[in-house]
């Protein structure tokens, strides 16, 4: 904990290890709410997909 | 002709009332159907959606523990286990606001949340978010730990360069400390109430269809 993080340094893109993990997460976790099933309930919709 | 019984439902006298025109408003722009909807259209299925919810939920759990720690103090904050847990609640709850609001600002961006008269919406939402940046500044600055002082004396510079160091003194804990506990939490509160009942007033934006158009 009182140690310094490492950090990634590609060119001009300087980004710490915990920084870039929570990014990727952040990705990942929109990419998952995009394809996953939605528990749709019974007659909860104005409009039925055709 | 009575004043019920008016086109408008208002007498002359009525419509100077200025309560009389904003309930009028209100039940024309946010009606109760609206606010609470039972029923959400098909297109709502989606853990998209779930992403500013869960925003909110956050920003009640940072609320709670922020009144909490407002009313022990820093001694607490820092020296006991309770509090630590405290404050370590309200810090979480912070990163899992901003997490979700940056994952909501994603999915608004990409179906273009601004269509159909929402721009509003919208830029309440740009608004919130630079707000909401300022009052975790303000926060890790009131701390009251090496961290905050670190954050303190390193960004003075910036606001001195900025030009509003003079107003907005990132070395003076009292105003510092002010602004995150009672001004901008209720500047943050306020724009999203607004923000929330734009949204149902106006219903959630329909999806972009595969030609680019709204679907019906």
């Amino acid at each position: 904990m009182d140690t310094p993080t490492s950090y990634l340094h590609w060119g001009f893109i300087l980004i710490s290890v915990p920084n870039l993990i929570v990014i990727g997460g952040m990705i990942v976790l929109f990419a998952i709410a995009l394809v996953a099933p939605f528990p749709h309930s019974q007659g909860g919709e104005d409009v039925r997909r055709k | 002709m009575s004043a019920a019984n008016s086109p408008e439902g208002m007498s002359p006298s009525d419509a100077s009332s200025w309560t009389l025109r904003t309930r009028k408003f209100v039940e024309r722009n946010v009606p109760m159907d609206h606010l609470l909807p039972q029923r959400q259209p098909y297109y709502v299925g989606s853990w998209v959606y779930v992403f500013g919810v869960i925003t909110i939920a956050a920003l009640i759990w940072v609320v709670v523990s922020g009144v909490v720690l407002s009313f022990m103090g820093p001694q607490w904050w820092h020296a006991s286990s309770v509090g630590r847990f405290f404050n370590g609640l309200h810090f979480w709850s912070v990163q899992l606001f901003f997490i979700f609001m940056v994952l909501h600002l994603w999915g608004q961006y990409f179906m273009a949340g601004w269509r159909d008269g929402r721009a509003a919406t919208w830029m309440i939402g740009v608004v919130i978010f630079a707000a909401s940046i300022l009052t975790a500044f303000t926060g890790y600055l009131s701390q009251q730990n090496f961290d905050s002082q670190f954050i303190a004396i390193n960004a003075k510079d910036a606001m001195n360069a900025g030009g509003i160091g003079a107003f907005f003194n990132v070395l003076n804990f009292g105003q510092m400390y002010g602004l995150h506990v009672m001004l901008l939490p209720i500047v943050v509160t306020f724009l999203v109430v607004a923000h929330i009942v734009m949204v149902r007033a106006r219903g959630v934006v329909k999806p972009i269809d595969a030609e680019g158009g709204t679907r019906s």
